[in-house]
């Protein structure tokens, strides 16, 4: 764990709210070694998701350096961020997003059809990663046919199909009962330990947060201190 | 293509607004195939210079009969080639819905000014031999179950007999056809002379002189030619191509090719605003589908590409089902009404309008939602869901 995965320097992120400037991010570093499993607990509107954007290439920083990898995400053009993110990073969400016209497996594949893979590919590897979440047997099965805990299942193998390093999660407990969020995050611990995922998970939720190697706490748009988990 | 899939199941999102909506364009398609094909009828023989057969009429109007003597100063014309004469018969056969064009005819010069018509030689001897004998095209053979052989009545509307009878009695000898798709074989014909003998007046009248040009020579010059030599005559002529001539028939009607053209208009700018329509509330919502698509790494330019693929899709199906069913229908209109608006005939060219019609019809309907998806923020878009 001792190589840095990702720097943030000096990073400040400040939007406009009708006539008011908003900081919600100011002067923030952060270095997150490879292979860390860190989660990030504040107040709402404390920064949380801006620095999870941040540091998934979906939004720039005012001010300051993100780095993931070699990657100088702070510099890259819109297409160069979305070539990077389709091979460098999963993103796993509250709310699942899967798309509901499409199975299990063909959500799964979605981030492949940015590869070179033909069809047959896609497929196979669309079902190993079914298969890592425990739903290999569910991939014709379309998202209202699904638990909330098979669909988060399936968001997080659509999140690994293309083997990213970084895995950003963002309250991926927030819509599950207890039981079904042990198992999610018990699967996020196996994708760390087993799998050498780089994890970074946003949650209200304190028990969540001990499944965590690191708690950072976020608030008024500063890392304010660190505890171990 | 490996985005067709994705492409397809957002296309089939809501099944019953994308139904209407490609019943909407069918119609508007289907329209377009009949309207097409009708004004292919219309505009066809424009073009004198490349016609290969000239037909003249009485300048004020065709109701007006020509004498027969015209023939032999049209054939001594510089430019032409062979000429024969027609005249509207006017009847219906067993009953007054079944109207079909007859025309008394020389056999020999008509058969040779189209060879186009086909039939066996036995049959075109047969007909020449028996003055009462006539010739039917194999549409209306078809249509009416005629056989050769059979002996079918006339009922005439105009040309009484000299013996005051309308029921005019006809020997069929033959039948023809074509191997031109476009061709028409919806008519009857039979001899000039056994006519000429037996109606009760206008003896030594022909309806019209259908021209054949020399090869080589200029169809616009021989026209003139011909009119020419009858300027200041009590029968003064008016000579065109023969198509326009059959399209005359029609545009008594009125100006249909400019009422045609308005009702495209129209039903092509209401397909826009309904497939338009459609395309916006499909990018509505599913605002935060697209973010996701846009989280895990499409670009914008191929979320932009999405959203117009699924307009022109949808534009296709309707449009490709349209010209499917158009077709079908054309031929059965060509059928039904040939013998009076030859020419009707969906072309290669119209089908190709029908497919660039149907793809930019598809751009513009989906060209704005496209845009809006394709500027779609994701942090905002993701806010909001």
């Amino acid at each position: 764990m001792s190589e840095i995965l990702a720097h943030l320097t000096g990073v400040s992120r400040t939007y406009q709210k009708g006539k008011e400037r908003v900081e919600v991010l100011h002067n923030l570093d952060l270095e997150v070694p490879a292979g860390d499993f860190i989660a990030i607990m504040g107040p709402s509107g404390s920064g949380k998701t801006t620095l999870l954007n941040l540091m998934g290439g979906l939004d720039r920083p005012t001010s300051g350096k993100v780095q993931v990898g070699d990657a100088v995400l702070s510099s890259m053009s819109n297409s160069q961020l979305s070539h990077w993110r389709s091979t460098n990073v999963g993103f796993i969400f509250q709310f699942y997003n899967l798309l509901p016209v499409l199975s299990a497996q063909k959500n799964v594949e979605l981030p492949l059809l940015l590869t070179n893979f033909n069809a047959k590919e896609r497929a196979r590897r669309a079902g190993i990663a079914l298969d890592i979440v425990g739903l290999g047997d569910r991939a014709k099965h379309y998202p209202k046919e699904l638990s909330g805990g098979q669909e988060q299942r399936v968001a997080i193998a659509r999140a690994i199909v293309s083997d990213p390093t970084l895995l950003l999660c963002d309250e991926p407990t927030g819509d599950l009962d207890r039981e079904t969020a042990v198992e999610i995050l018990t699967l996020l611990q196996t994708l760390n330990r087993e799998h050498g995922k780089t994890i970074i998970m946003v949650t209200h939720d304190a028990q969540a947060a001990e499944f965590a190697n690191r708690i950072m706490i976020c608030d008024k748009g500063t890392l304010e201190h660190q505890e171990a988990a | 293509m490996k985005y067709f899939g994705l492409i397809w199941k957002n296309v089939w999102r809501k099944k019953v607004r994308t139904s209407l909506t490609i019943l909407s364009v069918l119609v508007a398609f289907l329209l377009f195939t009949l309207l097409s094909a009708i004004g292919y009828a219309f505009k066809g023989g424009q073009d004198a210079a490349s016609a290969e057969r000239l037909v003249t009429i009485d300048k004020v109007s065709l109701i007006n009969l020509l004498p027969i003597a015209y023939k032999n100063r049209i054939a001594s014309t510089p430019g032409v080639r062979a000429v024969t004469h027609a005249t509207w018969f006017g009847g219906y056969y067993q009953n007054e819905r079944n109207q079909f064009m007859q025309i008394p005819v020389d056999p020999h010069e008509y058969m040779s000014l189209y060879p186009e018509l086909k039939m066996p030689q036995e049959q075109f001897d047969a007909w020449v031999k028996n003055r009462t004998g006539a010739v039917i095209g194999q549409e209306l053979a078809d249509q009416y179950d005629i056989e050769v052989g059979d002996r079918i009545p006339i009922q005439a509307t105009i040309w009484t007999k000299a013996d005051g009878g309308r029921s005019w009695e006809f020997d069929v000898e033959g039948i023809f056809s074509t191997d031109d798709p476009r061709g028409v074989t919806a008519y009857m014909m039979f001899h000039y002379d056994y006519f000429d003998e037996a109606r009760a007046f206008g003896q030594g009248l022909v309806g019209w002189y259908i021209i054949g040009v020399e090869p080589g020579a200029d169809s616009v010059q021989v026209s003139k030619a011909v009119d020419a030599q009858f300027a200041n005559s009590p029968n003064e002529t008016e000579t065109t191509t023969e198509q326009a001539f059959s399209a005359s028939f029609a545009k008594q009607l009125g100006n249909i090719a400019m009422i045609v053209t308005l009702i495209l208009g129209a039903v092509f700018f209401t397909l826009l605003l309904v497939s338009g329509n459609t395309m916006s509330q499909s990018v509505r919502e599913r605002i935060s589908e697209l973010a996701v698509l846009k989280t895990l790494g499409f670009e914008d330019r191929a979320v932009l590409g999405i959203v117009l693929s699924e307009s022109i899709l949808i534009m296709l199906i309707g449009g490709l089902l349209g010209l499917g069913f158009g077709w079908v229908l054309v031929q059965g209109i060509a059928k039904a009404v040939g013998a009076f608006l030859p020419g009707i005939y969906l072309s290669p060219q119209a089908m190709l309008v029908a497919l660039g019609i149907m793809v930019g019809a598809g751009v513009l309907a989906g060209i704005f939602p496209a845009i809006k998806a394709m500027r779609l923020s994701i942090i905002d878009a993701l806010a909001r869901a």
